[in-house]
């Protein structure tokens, strides 16, 4: 092709627009600023979904309490101070990154976003 | 012997009696200990339900709604065919008598599980202590499994829901049915259903633990299963139909 | 093989019809996605399903296309299996139709599971004592098989394999159909399905269901073209179709025979032939008489019928198996699960009744969205490429090539 360098440089400056309109980084609100996350944030960042999805196999299919992966602790201490959930708007704390990178949050289809969430608050006896 | 001393012996005597007595008893009442962390579940276990349905009354439903409470089933579905039941009362004739009976229906957690068996990708599960669950993490909502089931145990959810308990995780296109209680049964607590009948009708227990009451129960008093003649071998069995 | 340039000229030509038909699909297959986004994002709430009908409408059309997906390449199998000439002419555009009902149907299915955005985990995670799972392969695997038979089909260095691709096609799409009714005759729990007849069932209605489609289309495809199916082709076509309802209604006949035979199973028969309202009425009238009888009537009523007269007939059939699969999927799934043989039970999970069901607009509109999408499989790819049968002028209906 004859225009075929002019072609390919037009097409490389045209993908800097999306460079040039950037989405401003995510304003990410730690509920508890004292605690410490079971592992470093950059450790997080990269590995929070391995983890979860490792774990979940042992406590759901083989019964495993207790461990150091727990998504209801990770809640109690996420969970932002206003809606006490840890989904609701971008200062929650995974949604704000989650909007972001642009990738669905299915764990809340089942799982409780609140934080100290009373299904009822009475006993069966009660 | 002194009067008082034989006195104190006799009592001594009395209180060790006593305790040895009340020593089952006390026994009954732990008959899940909570595991240990980092422990799986075990097939040395196998927790299962012994219902004297005659103890049942017709219109007594506390089992439904203490399942209703402890496991977040508090949606509201405008449509009632619709609704999410994990347990749910059966009220029966028999055909050729009329005589009336009435008792709980839940998952019957079987050995052998129709369900298990159909789900195209595992979700639905037996762990290895007995109890059948659905792994909601990887269920596509495909509801054959509700086609499976004999005992017509399963439910699906149809709508977006909010108000989960947080120890028990559901969610809308998935499955569920009677989890026996597992996040209670986890931490040595009995089942809701159990717990809440206010004629004791309902025990819980080991059918692995030949010294559980009900192993004891089951080994010397008539029980069956329903639909027997399926041979899924339940978790959960009757008295007094 | 005589070529026509004449005729594929024809075909190749753009019309307004062409484009306003492709529009159509078109909007039938998006109006069918967006119900199923719909139903995806509030949930099943919106839908006539319920606990105790918890495969409806969507699965009625789904199964429908899938199986006379199966059904549809027996006329190819016919040519290449069995060497007649007909047939062989024929094996494209039956080929064609497999691969497009297949979709069609697939495309139902996976937008009416209630996490139909994990169709990934169902692709990959797999629990082999399910006849689900194996269906995951057989239908992904149909695609495959269905894909290569067209090609040597139509390439002509490639023809020299036809009959090794064809029988391997043959046999694929038998295990598919058996895994198909399999997917009932593998459940012990309701009165309906717990049997093995139900497996080799179906593959007699697809043959019947798939060779019914096939003469509508062809009948659609050579008017457009201004052209007329051989009268001998259609007499062997539609004498080959009453044979197939024939043995349909004699599955039917033993499956009901059996079952009343059972006394535990009488009152389920009761309800499907007697008084199960709905059911009844599209048991008889829609299976049996509009599906069955009449259009026997129409194929043996004369040695040589019209050409109307066969393409109404096989109308009337594709009728009468919806009418069959809303009675058997649906009528199934209404009569209550005997948990207590010999006691009559209620609850609040209706327990013990007759189960009802309205189907919805979103399902409905779904399963047209599946039809939509083998229409407009079909529509293009005739279109594009050479798919109308070609038949021999002197000896249309010659025994072998």
């Amino acid at each position: 092709m004859k225009h075929l360098g002019l072609i390919i440089g037009a097409l490389l400056a045209f993908m800097t627009v999306p460079a040039a309109a950037e989405v401003p980084q995510p304003d990410i609100v730690i509920a508890n600023k004292d605690s410490k996350c079971i592992a470093p944030p950059a450790v997080m960042r990269r590995n929070h979904m391995k983890m979860l999805k490792h774990q979940r196999e042992l406590t759901l299919r083989e019964g495993i309490l207790g461990a150091k992966v727990s998504l209801r602790r990770c809640i109690e201490c996420h969970a932002s101070k206003t809606n006490d959930s840890v989904i609701g708007s971008d200062k929650n704390f995974c949604q704000t990154c989650h909007d972001y990178v642009a990738v669905k949050l299915d764990c809340w289809e089942c799982h409780q976003p609140k934080a100290n969430f009373q299904a009822t608050g009475a006993m069966p006896h009660d | 012997m002194t009067d008082d001393s034989r006195r104190h012996f006799l009592a001594l005597g009395a209180g060790v009696a006593g305790a040895t007595l009340l020593a089952p008893g006390l026994h009954l009442i732990q008959v899940a200990h909570a595991r240990a962390d980092g422990v799986p579940a075990s097939s040395a276990n196998r927790w299962g339900l012994l219902i004297d349905s005659s103890k049942c009354a017709t219109g007594c439903d506390a089992c439904v709604k203490a399942c209703n409470i402890e496991n977040g089933i508090v949606e509201e579905v405008p449509d009632p065919r619709q609704r999410s039941q994990w347990i749910r009362k059966i009220d029966m004739t028999e055909k050729s008598t009329g005589r009336k009976h009435s008792l709980p229906m839940m998952c019957q957690h079987c050995a052998e599980p129709p369900c298990v068996d159909v789900c195209p990708t595992g979700a639905s599960m037996k762990r290895a202590d007995g109890i059948v669950l659905v792994d909601r993490h990887i269920c596509i909502g495909c509801r054959y499994c509700m086609m499976a089931c004999p005992y017509k145990a399963r439910s699906f959810v149809h709508e977006e829901l909010t108000q989960q308990n947080p120890e028990v995780p559901r969610g809308k296109g998935c499955v569920e049915a009677c989890t026996l209680c597992v996040q209670r049964v986890d931490k040595g607590q009995l089942p809701a259903c159990v717990e809440a009948c206010p004629e004791g009708a309902m025990l819980f227990g080991d059918l692995k633990d030949p010294n559980s009451e009900i192993s004891r129960r089951i080994a010397q008093e008539a029980t069956t299963e329903v639909r027997a003649d399926l041979e899924l071998n339940t978790g959960v069995r009757y008295q007094g139909i | 093989m005589t070529t026509s340039t004449t005729s594929f000229l024809t075909y190749r030509a753009s019309t307004p019809k062409f484009w306003l038909l492709a529009a159509l699909g078109a909007l039938v297959s998006a109006v069918g996605f967006i119900a199923a986004l719909y139903m995806e994002h509030k949930g099943h709430i919106v839908t006539g399903m319920n606990q105790q009908i918890v495969w409806g409408l969507p699965h009625v059309f789904a199964i429908f296309l899938i199986v006379s997906c199966s059904g549809v390449l027996n006329v190819a199998s016919i040519g290449s299996v069995f060497g007649k000439t007909a047939y062989k002419r024929r094996a494209a555009l039956s080929g064609l139709l497999s691969i497009a009902m297949l979709a069609g149907g697939l495309f139902v299915l996976m937008l009416d599971l209630g996490r139909a955005d994990r169709v990934i985990i169902a692709a990959t995670t797999y629990n082999f004592s399910s006849i689900f799972a194996w269906n995951v392969f057989l239908y992904s695997g149909m695609f495959a098989v269905v894909a290569v038979y067209l090609w040597v089909s139509m390439e002509k260095r490639m023809y020299g394999w036809v009959k090794p691709v064809g029988v391997a096609a043959f046999v694929w799409r038998l295990i598919l159909t058996t895994g198909t009714g399999s997917i009932f005759g593998f459940l012990l729990s309701r009165s309906a399905y717990q049997s093995a007849i139900i497996a080799p069932m179906f593959i007699i209605m697809s043959f019947a269901w798939g060779l019914a489609v096939f003469l509508i289309v062809q009948e659609v495809m050579f008017r457009w073209n201004q052209l007329e199916v051989h009268p001998a082709i259609q007499k062997r076509m539609k004498n080959l179709l009453g044979v197939f309802l024939a043995a349909v209604f004699y599955f039917v006949v033993v499956y009901h025979l059996t079952n009343i035979y059972y006394a535990k199973q009488t009152a389920f028969e009761r309800f499907i032939l007697l008084d199960g309202g709905i059911y009844t009425l599209l048991f008889w009238v829609g299976w049996f008489l509009v599906g069955t009888v009449v259009p026997m009537a129409m194929i043996y009523g004369s040695n040589q019928p019209s050409r109307n007269s066969i393409f109404v007939a096989s109308l009337l059939v594709v009728v009468g198996a919806f009418c069959q699969l809303y009675v058997f999927i649906i009528g199934g799934e209404a009569f209550p699960i005997d948990i207590f043989p010999g006691w009559q039970i209620t609850s609040t999970f209706s327990d013990g009744q007759i189960a009802t069901y309205t189907p919805k607009l979103p399902e409905f509109l779904l399963g047209m969205g599946g039809i939509g999408v083998a229409f407009m499989i079909t529509l293009i790819a005739v279109r594009v490429l050479k798919f109308l049968p070609e038949d021999d002028p002197v000896q249309p209906d010659a025994a072998h090539d």
